[in-house]
């Protein structure tokens, strides 16, 4: 369970999040909607722990735990994953490589062994035929040369090979034509369930299309300003966002 | 801000504790006396009981020294180097005698087992999937051991102490000693060939392909002492060498000074691969004590189709002044520089290649990659050129470098100078920093800073890590991980 509470940042000097409040369930999945500039990339990237970010006020709890003092591996290592809009390149580093470090760095840090070579391997190649990823792709250096919907495949490879407790998917749908949007939204729904949860982040209702969610909050001006059912993301692909920003004007 | 913050501030506090190799051997040595005089060349040469040609040769070479200046056009920057402060030649007691494993002194044993050098040849040869590496094992001024040497002379390939080459093949000694690097080529040369004391011989017979790898493992324990070691190795036509040479050296306060010269000579469609570890101590965070490495090494592609390859994993020293180079005399001769440079602390890396085209269709790659972090300097320095008969002479040039925080430099200095018009010399260069971005990407995945730094470092040296002996490669990577220990928060 992940629980924000009255949270404010400030990127130099300028604030983004504005005393945002949100609660995502125990197996939930809840999607983010807002208009460019709301905040949403910013507050996935204060949860993951990135460091360019004043946090002025505010908590934020994974499980009951306060992490707001954690760093981003240690949060990573807690089950919190965070699917890149624009995941990074690390050239002359073989993704198997990646993957591995990360696999055992995890394990490592919750005290579990290292895997063992081969279940690694047998655990990668079935992971990777369900998301149309080539072994060759594999062997190339992470993210390097890749089109944007095989950054995006990757990324859901490492979501299902890491079976985070907790994923924060930031505008996933961004760059993927119909197809990949529909592979990669099939690999996160195979992981829903087993108390799993999911914060969608997007513009756009489409990508709910794919991937159901349970809760739909409106994001504007660095806060949550509605909070409804599925509904409420086709209600906005119809009227837009510009009530919202407005309202929040005012 | 930002992990890249986090570095600049741990590196304020970088604790060079992290050097492993830094502890000392008690061992009673013996010395000649402080300072720099005929006398101590003299000394010297008597010590290892050298034919006349050769201590003229030093007395000659000495004499030469003393009207030269020390060279100041690199970018390092170092107090003045007292030589009448130090001592030239420091032994260990009891080497005198013949060098079999059981007359070695068990502290020196236990000294390079402490390193990680395995001196036994049974313990090798019991493990069956373990690759064999001869070693010879210098300390401070002499070879104290030299494994597998019987084994080797089998095949043909001499492998031995240089000081031991000067009596068993004084033949090949006169003839390659100083043909590659000549005794008046520059100030720390000059000052080798009058005072050097120990290093390796390696002679491989025509058509023999070394039946294992060779290498010599550096260690200067004793306080101010300058280590001069000399090494010559030499591919006869049609023969095959790889050698791997290996530097570690105590914490000291006080610089240490380290002046060798290499010299390889590779004939007709010979081939020599060397690889260097450099890991000399690095100094402290502020500076104080580390080696002054000051190196000349160059291979001379004599023969047709011959081919010499330097590959570099450069992590110690506090000043590191080298330039392995070729000399590509022979048709259709190749040199090859694959260089990973990583400094940190205050260390201060000027280093390179030289590419000397001279005969006909010759062909050169120099691949180099430059890592700087904490308040370090890094200088690629590198000369391609081609004579004005070297028709077809080709060289690509890659020189990377890669910055880790906001306080080192990197510098990138090539000279290419092509006398004839048929030369096709390419060069390509970046800079680029560790991005915060990468970072956090790594981290987001569970890597903490460190880890994610040196998995990002070894992407960026991998072409060059693929060119050491795999036995090696695993070492230099985890070495790697080491000298960046404390770049990042």
């Amino acid at each position: 369970m992940l629980e924000i509470d009255n949270l404010h940042v400030s990127v130099a000097g300028r604030k983004i999040l504005d005393g945002l409040t949100l609660k995502v369930e125990d197996g939930q999945v809840a999607a983010i909607m807002g208009p460019n500039g709301s905040g949403k990339s910013t507050l996935s990237y204060v949860v993951a722990g990135r460091a360019d970010y004043e946090v002025q006020d505010g908590t934020i709890r994974l499980d009951g735990v306060d992490i707001m003092e954690k760093s981003p591996a240690e949060r990573a290592a807690m089950g919190l994953f965070l699917v890149f809009q624009y995941p990074l390149e690390i050239p002359g580093v073989a993704t198997m490589t990646f993957l591995k470090a990360a696999m055992n760095a995890q394990r490592k840090a919750r005290g579990a062994a290292e895997l063992p070579t081969i279940e690694f391997m047998k655990q990668v190649r079935a992971t990777a035929a369900k998301l149309n990823i080539s072994q060759d792709m594999l062997k190339r250096p992470v993210n390097v040369g890749f089109s944007g919907g095989e950054k995006k495949r990757m990324e859901i490879l490492q979501m299902a090979l890491l079976e985070p407790r907790f994923s924060i998917l930031d505008e996933m749908d961004s760059g993927l034509d119909i197809d990949a949007l529909k592979t990669c939204a099939e690999g996160v729904n195979a992981l829903r369930g087993e108390g799993r949860s999911f914060l969608v982040i997007t513009h756009y209702q489409r990508l709910l299309n794919f991937i159901t969610a349970d809760v739909v909050h409106v994001m504007s001006r660095g806060r949550i300003v509605k909070s409804g059912g599925p509904e409420l993301a086709l209600a906005l692909e119809a009227s837009g966002y510009a009530e919202y920003a407005e309202g929040a004007a005012a | 801000m930002a992990a890249v913050q986090q570095t600049v501030d741990t590196v304020k506090t970088l604790d060079v504790d992290a050097y492993k190799y830094g502890f000392t051997t008690d061992i009673e040595s013996d010395k000649a006396p402080k300072g720099l005089n005929e006398d101590i060349v003299r000394f010297i040469s008597a010590r290892k009981k050298e034919p006349d040609w050769l201590t003229q040769w030093r007395l000659d070479a000495f004499k030469r020294w003393l009207t030269m200046e020390e060279p100041r056009w690199a970018r390092v920057d170092y107090p003045k180097i007292d030589y009448q402060d130090l001592y030239y030649y420091s032994a260990p007691k009891g080497t005198d005698g013949p060098r079999t494993l059981a007359d070695v002194d068990p502290e020196l044993l236990r000294t390079y087992a402490k390193l990680g050098i395995p001196l036994s040849e049974q313990e090798i040869l019991a493990g069956v999937q373990e690759r064999r590496v001869a070693v010879d094992a210098v300390f401070d001024s002499v070879s104290v051991v030299t494994t597998f040497k019987e084994e080797l002379g089998k095949a043909g390939v001499i492998f031995c102490p240089i000081s031991e080459a000067v009596h068993s093949h004084p033949e090949l000694v006169r003839k390659y000693l100083g043909s590659v690097v000549p005794v008046t080529d520059n100030y720390f040369a000059t000052l080798n060939s009058a005072v050097f004391s120990d290093g390796s011989f390696v002679y491989v017979p025509p058509g023999v392909r070394c039946p294992m790898e060779l290498s010599t493992y550096f260690r200067i324990n004793e306080q101010n002492t300058g280590q001069f070691e000399r090494t010559l190795i030499i591919a006869d036509a049609g023969s095959y060498v790889s050698y791997l040479e290996g530097c570690t050296a105590p914490k000291r306060d006080e610089n240490q000074l380290h002046a060798a010269v290499v010299e390889l000579i590779a004939l007709d469609d010979a081939e020599i691969k060397y690889s260097t570890v450099q890991n000399w101590y690095p100094g402290d965070s502020e500076g104080r004590g580390g080696i002054f490495n000051f190196v000349t090494k160059r291979g001379d592609c004599r023969g047709a189709r011959s081919k010499i390859s330097w590959t570099q994993v450069e992590t110690g020293s506090a000043i590191t002044w080298k330039y392995p180079s070729c000399i590509l005399r022979g048709d259709f001769s190749r040199g090859e520089f694959y260089s990973i440079a990583i400094s940190n602390g205050r260390q201060q890396v000027d280093s390179g290649t030289k590419m000397l085209h001279l005969g006909k269709n010759t062909s050169s790659r120099i691949i180099s990659k430059g890592i700087s972090a904490g308040r370090s300097q890094n200088t690629y320095r590198g000369q391609v050129f081609a004579h004005r008969k070297a028709e077809n002479a080709r060289n690509f040039t890659n020189c990377d470098s890669l910055l880790i925080g906001d306080r080192c430099g990197a510098h990138t200095v090539p000279y290419i100078e092509a006398k004839n018009s048929s030369a096709q010399f390419e060069h390509e260069a970046t800079t680029s920093k560790i991005s915060d971005d990468q970072l956090f990407y790594c981290m987001q995945r569970g890597l903490e800073a460190e880890e994610a730094t040196a998995l990002i470092v070894n992407g960026f040296v991998r072409d060059v890590l693929q060119q050491l002996p795999m036995e090696f490669a695993v070492e230099a990577q985890k070495l790697i991980a080491i000298s960046l220990e404390g770049s990042v928060g």
